[in-house]
């Protein structure tokens, strides 16, 4: 049997007096997607972050691949942040910020072999002709792109998304699906991605992570977007919009 | 203008003019892009406290300034790291306690020091050998910390994406903060404690006006910088006006013309 890709064991984050995240416990398989939904302040970018090495438990277990997350090679990981925390009025082209994701430092020069490998992972994305142009003068879309073929360049075996579809219009976001599923087929990675967008957590992911501060449910989408489940997580109002969404969207 | 090289003072300040130039420059761009403008400052006033200990005890005042201004450095990315505060609030508490106990410092010395004023406006007759020889060997570790710059440049991008590669951001940080510090101390004789913050800042400011990446934007700044040092001297000299004024004007007048040739460049 494989090792599970994250291994999460009564996990429980505190910052000073305020407890973000307590009550993790879960496994998640290898090449599987997984969608992690919940409210706003839920915990779910600090549970990426947790899993990123940024921030440490505080009690609990944390191992990617086997290894504590400041122990796994980095480039087993691939992460996509918001973009929107990103600063695009750094000077940089967009293949200077593919090629951080190659060599996990910033380009004084680009070799020619560098060169191939970020321009192929700028393909993969259909944004090659993005190449040369200044980040500052991409769109959200197309800073998207940019952001992913960053994180795929190094063909990770752990590809961890944050809110990767704000700010793209729906086309775009389809589009940026289909790329993710090509590229889980083709690497066989895992996938695991903070959505706010519930058609995304049950059309495309394999386990959905639900949490509001303490993980609700997880499970495959039917059993973790349960209308009790949601009821938890988004409170008596909140978890109405979700069953319309869910009910409008399966019959 | 021959002249002007034979003279043992203008050599002095020449030779010392063109490794600030070049030291100041080539930290500026990342003290531009971190957002750090205010950090100069700070420091510059930082290195005050020191070189007024340094005068109250009779001790050359760079030898104290270093250390001082270095402390200081420290204590400020020390608090910016650990508390909720921004780097402008920690920058503003070492600055003007820094700034207080110079005053005292000088107080305390009861008589007039010309070097006081020296230190505060820059002056091409004041920078010694001893000067040189300090800048050089700040230079030296500058050449050998090139390596860093991949590092600090990634995270003056994205300080988190820098570290979920496992890069020791924290580490970089404070290297990168104590030659910024050292930078400020040796550029003072010859440009001032009241400008030296506008020295870091525009050559890397006009160069990022011209640049689309980061390396340009290095190699554009480290030239503005070596250049109006030494020009800006040439000019001091011939002017008879302050070496830090005359350096720092010369280097706005290069920041108006680069906003001017991008609008017409934009247009």
């Amino acid at each position: 049997m494989t090792e599970p890709a994250v291994e999460v064991e009564n996990l429980s984050i505190k910052f000073e007096d305020h407890l973000a995240l307590s009550g993790l416990s879960l496994q998640i398989p290898q090449k599987s997607f997984v969608a992690i939904v919940g409210p706003n302040g839920a915990g779910k970018s600090t549970f990426l972050k947790v899993l990123l090495g940024l921030v440490l438990p505080t009690t609990g277990k944390v191992k990617i691949f086997g290894k504590p997350p400041l122990r796994v090679d980095p480039n087993l990981i691939g992460y996509v942040p918001q973009f929107k925390t990103m600063d695009r009025s750094f000077p940089a082209l967009s293949i200077e910020l593919v090629y951080t994701g190659l060599t996990r430092n910033w380009p004084w020069r680009l070799n020619k072999n560098t060169r191939e490998k970020v321009f192929k992972a700028l393909e993969q994305v259909g944004a090659a002709h993005l190449a040369m142009r200044p980040i500052g003068r991409l769109s959200g879309g197309e800073l998207q792109r940019v952001c992913l073929a960053r994180s795929i360049v190094r063909q990770p075996k752990l590809l961890m998304l944050d809110e990767p579809a704000t700010g793209i219009d729906a086309i775009g976001e389809e589009d940026m699906y289909r790329m993710l599923e090509v590229y889980q087929k083709q690497s066989g990675a895992t996938l695991m991605m903070i959505t706010h967008d519930w058609h995304a957590a049950t059309h495309h992911a394999d386990y959905v992570l639900l949490l509001n501060r303490k993980q609700i449910s997880f499970g495959t989408p039917a059993k973790a977007l349960k209308e009790d489940n949601l009821r938890l997580a988004y409170g008596h109002i909140g978890h109405e919009h979700a069953l319309k969404f869910l009910v409008n969207s399966h019959g | 203008m021959v002249e002007m090289f034979t003279l043992p003072f203008m050599q002095r300040a020449l030779i010392a003019g063109a490794l600030v130039g070049f030291l100041a420059s080539y930290y500026g761009v990342f003290v531009v892009q971190r957002g750090l403008s205010f950090l100069g400052s700070g420091l510059a006033h930082a290195a005050f406290g020191g070189i007024a200990l340094g005068l109250l005890l009779n001790f050359e005042p760079l030898w104290i300034a270093v250390p001082f201004t270095v402390i200081v450095a420290i204590g400020i990315f020390w608090v910016r790291d650990r508390t909720e505060l921004g780097s402008d609030t920690a920058v503003g508490i070492f600055f003007a306690v820094s700034m207080a106990l110079g005053i005292v410092f000088l107080f305390l010395k009861r008589e007039y020091t010309s070097d006081a004023f020296t230190y505060l406006f820059g002056s091409i007759l004041a920078v010694t050998w001893t000067d040189i020889k300090i800048t050089a060997i700040v230079v030296l570790i500058t050449f050998l910390t090139l390596p860093l710059w991949r590092r600090w440049a990634y995270a003056s991008f994205d300080r988190e994406l820098a570290e979920t590669d496992h890069l020791a951001v924290e580490r970089d940080n404070y290297i990168l903060s104590i030659l910024i510090a050292v930078t400020v101390v040796v550029a003072i004789k010859v440009v001032g404690i009241v400008l030296i913050a506008a020295f870091l800042v525009i050559p890397a400011a006009t160069s990022r006006l011209l640049s689309g990446t980061f390396r340009r934007m290095t190699i554009i700044s480290v030239i503005i910088g070596f250049l109006s040092a030494i020009i800006g001297l040439w000019l001091s000299y011939y002017l008879d006006v302050p070496s830090g004024a005359a350096i720092i004007l010369l280097q706005a007048v290069l920041f108006f013309l680069a906003m001017i040739f991008k609008s017409i460049n934009k247009n």
